[in-house]
């Protein structure tokens, strides 16, 4: 299926839990609507959650950008979907050390809604073709999933 | 397994989407850690927890998960069961505990996503 290259942008509020998954739901409502392959939708929904979810929970706001760049655009048969979460902070002291399956910092208000397991940024990586993360501790956090489409 | 089944075999009550019992159940995941259904949770499956906050709801929506049974006596707020109309989703309440719940349904034949992920390794899937 041929797409056309897209780019959306969306807002990530810090600490709101009450919208928290309604990025994530926009971008799965859209990759419905433009005939996404369904496997790579329920992938990209998952790691979209996640990354949400890190964003309310643990930084000080910041945004999600969706990018789809067709076949067409890049000559061959397999085109790319790109999710990047920029954040504003306050970064990751130990980035090696919070891709470990169960290491979290998560307080325990958070833990009562039923996340913060230490799972979040391992499932991005399971899900995504490619994965990305780079922190600087007092600057921000920034992650890139790469997700292959046809 | 169809939902009607689970319905049957748990005594449980539907709280929202009683036109959807038919719809096809392959896997289980019980848990009160939507940190670990969104890192186990495969298609066609039915979440089992005592968790009764809106994020069960949205969980299960970015997992496509059909139907979720609250047990141990739980009721989901209203709006969680608005949500679940809007999306689609099933929702049952049993008063078996989650480890009782999740015990009746394999012993009837329904396997945990760990089965089915273990299962698909074995024949390369």
């Amino acid at each position: 299926m041929s797409h056309e290259a897209l780019h959306e942008s969306y807002v990530v509020q810090a600490h709101n839990f009450a919208s928290a998954g309604e990025v994530s739901a926009s971008i799965k409502r859209l990759l419905r609507h433009i005939g996404i392959d369904f496997g790579v939708i329920r992938r990209v929904s998952i790691a979209a959650y996640e990354v949400e979810l890190n964003l309310v929970i643990h930084s000080r706001g910041g945004r999600i950008d969706l990018e789809i760049i067709p076949p067409i655009e890049i000559g061959g048969e397999t085109g790319w979907l790109h999710l990047t979460s920029t954040d504003v902070g306050p970064g990751i002291r130990d980035v090696d050390l919070a891709m470990q399956e169960g290491w979290s910092t998560a307080t325990d208000d958070v833990r009562d809604l039923g996340f913060g397991a230490g799972m979040g940024l391992p499932n991005m990586r399971r899900n995504a073709d490619s994965f990305e993360i780079t922190s600087e501790y007092g600057v921000g956090t920034t992650i890139k999933m790469g997700f292959k489409i046809q | 397994m169809k939902i009607s089944r689970i319905m049957e075999l748990l005594d449980a009550d539907v709280l929202m989407g009683d036109e959807q019992l038919d719809l096809d159940i392959r896997t289980a995941c019980g848990s009160d850690l939507m940190s670990d259904v969104l890192a186990f949770v495969k298609d066609h499956t039915v979440l089992l927890t005592g968790l009764t906050n809106p994020h069960v709801v949205r969980t299960a929506e970015m997992l496509d998960v059909g139907c979720v049974v609250f047990a141990r006596g739980k009721r989901p707020t209203q709006d969680m069961l608005d949500m679940a109309r809007d999306k689609g989703i099933v929702m049952l309440a049993t008063k078996h505990t989650l480890y009782v719940t999740c015990g009746i349904l394999y012993k009837h034949g329904l396997p945990g996503t760990e089965d089915e992920a273990i299962a698909s390794e074995k024949t390369g899937g």
